[in-house]
């Protein structure tokens, strides 16, 4: 089911102000891409426009062509919402919803979607659960609300809700940067494991993570503070680790900039 | 240039003093605040006793003489009831619906700017205005008779603006988070708004409309001119004048005999026990409905 992606000159532009230009990359599938970079520098902003939710913004707009096998993802014709259903998003900040039990919260996307027999969401849920390693620490309490919680069990739970709605692609937004190293470990495991199933773009400022998860690697910078971010240089992770081609990536990777 | 080195400081006797004088300013604010509150209570409630009766509670003022002890205030009861409940149905689904187009759909917009304006506006508007508006265009331009109904879309005008300001308020503490992430769930924007930002936004929700209804229940103005008065009940709030507790107090106090006056007093108090009960099954309601309970 995971499915590879196509991007074509992409230029994304929040108003008048472009913060992305002229990005082109093959995300491959059932594999994870980690996005890396200095802060500002667009890789979230590039992240948001593979789902179509950097236009959920007022006045954010994307130029370009990004395919899924052959589809393309922002044709006149095509539903943004079925796009974001194949394309699933894990955030920065855990962000169950607040009024819904853990059970709910995984539910919740199916939920408002479809009409599923209680059997068919009670399989569901609990395979969603057990796919995010939690099933085990939750499945006593699973009509408790999710805002109680750790951070890295809600971030589990918020990986459950996304994977429940079995998504072609997961994309993750820093999803460590909330965590303490147990956790962060806990979902980089997940990540691994997940990685067979889906394609995985993940976002992160932690380089190690970066080395240890992704298949391949993609560095973003930016010229210069107000200019649009570009895509520097993207490769096998070992290779951009070891021998980067360019002096910008080598420089980063190294601690000597950002 | 040297360097002034920070050092360890006690309090000094100067700051200590301030604080306590800040203090004790504060707290005799809140006294000062409190007091009028508590003997409007107390005024209320030991007047009010008197008369607050199963009588009172159960009968009209039908057949009673200007003299006569005895009577109630069952038809006001009933009257109040309906119109606030009449009231409450124009003006809480209005209103919400225009919080949510506020706060969901109008992006910076000429019409949001122009709907906010206008609901400031209506906040400004006093209650006698709508009443006499109501009494212009409903009773007197297209001919209806006085009627619970009048006097609920008066009410009604006077609830929008309060209800909306709330709704608006409270979705906006909604964070943007939740609405993202129900997105990248590929949930439709509608139903985001409809099962999560709605649910998020419920408990405020539900203290602005009750503090609305607080606000229009004692509302005498626009009743005299829209539901008139009567002395019997009349439980149809569509046909023909109603009672209202506003307009019992005031009819009774106006009057020249103490049994009157108790009667006024023994209103009082039911009308600050009706909107009293509304506010506890609010909080009840919540309750039920917060996550916290379930932890």
């Amino acid at each position: 089911m995971a499915k590879q992606i196509e991007v074509t000159d992409v230029d994304a532009y929040y108003g008048s102000h472009k913060a992305i230009e002229g990005i082109n990359m093959t995300i491959d599938a059932r594999a994870v891409t980690a996005f890396i970079g200095p802060s500002g520098c667009g890789k979230s902003t590039f992240l948001r426009t593979l789902n179509r939710m950097h236009e959920v913004i007022p006045g954010a707009r994307v130029e370009g062509k990004i395919r899924m096998e052959e589809q393309d993802l922002y044709g006149s014709d095509v539903d943004p919402v079925s796009v974001r259903r194949t394309i699933g998003m894990v955030f920065q900040r855990p962000n169950p919803f607040p009024t819904m039990s853990i059970y709910d919260n995984v539910a919740a996307g199916l939920r408002l979607n479809h009409r599923y027999s209680k059997s068919q969401l009670d399989t569901i849920v609990e395979d969603s659960l057990k796919g995010a390693n939690l099933w085990n620490e939750v499945k006593d309490r699973l009509n408790k609300p999710g805002s109680g919680l750790s951070g890295g069990q809600q971030q589990r739970l918020c990986i459950a809700r996304a994977i429940a709605v079995q998504p072609q692609v997961l994309l993750m937004d820093e999803p460590c940067s909330a965590l303490d190293p147990i956790s962060t470990l806990a979902i980089e495991d997940l990540i691994s494991k997940l990685k067979q199933e889906f394609t995985i773009v993940i976002v992160t400022h932690n380089m190690q993570q970066a080395a240890r998860v992704s298949d391949k690697t993609a560095f973003f910078n930016l010229a210069a503070q107000g200019q649009p971010g570009k895509l520097i240089e993207m490769d096998e992770t070992t290779k951009i680790f070891t021998s980067p081609t360019q002096k910008a990536t080598e420089d980063y990777i190294t601690g000597r900039f950002g | 240039m040297s360097a002034v080195t920070p050092e360890i400081q006690r309090i000094s006797g100067m700051r200590r003093f301030k604080d306590k004088g800040v203090q004790a300013l504060v707290y005799l604010a809140f006294a000062i605040a409190v007091v009028p509150l508590v003997s409007v209570l107390w005024l209320v409630i030991s007047n009010g006793l008197a008369r607050f009766d199963m009588e009172f509670l159960t009968h009209s003022m039908r057949n009673i003489g200007a003299r006569d002890a005895g009577g109630g205030a069952y038809h006001a009861i009933i009257g109040t009831l309906e119109q606030v409940a009449l009231a409450s149905l124009i003006s809480v689904p209005i209103g919400l619906l225009t919080a949510v187009y506020l706060v969901e759909y109008g992006t910076n917009g000429r019409l949001k700017r122009s709907i906010s304006f206008f609901v400031d506006i209506m906040t400004g508007v006093p209650s006698v205005v709508a009443g006499l508006f109501i009494l212009a265009f409903w009773i007197l331009i297209l001919g209806m008779p006085f009627s619970g109904w009048a006097g609920a879309m008066a009410l009604s005008i006077l609830m929008l603006p309060t209800v909306v300001r709330s709704a608006e308020e409270m979705l906006m503490l909604v964070p943007n988070d939740l609405r993202e992430a129900s997105y990248a769930l590929g949930v439709s924007k509608w139903r985001t708004i409809v099962k999560v930002v709605l649910p998020t936004a419920f408990t405020g929700i539900v203290t602005g409309v009750m503090l609305a209804i607080a606000r229009v229940a004692g509302e005498t103005a626009p009743l005299l001119l829209t539901v008139f008065f009567t002395d019997s009940i009349n439980e149809d709030p569509f046909n023909g004048p109603q009672m209202g507790l506003p307009l019992y107090v005031f009819d009774q106090a106006a009057r020249p005999n103490d049994t009157a006056i108790d009667r006024a007093w023994a209103g009082a108090l039911t009308l600050i026990v009706i909107i009293m009960l509304l506010n506890l099954a609010a909080r009840l309601i919540t309750y039920w409905r917060s996550p916290a309970r379930k932890r």
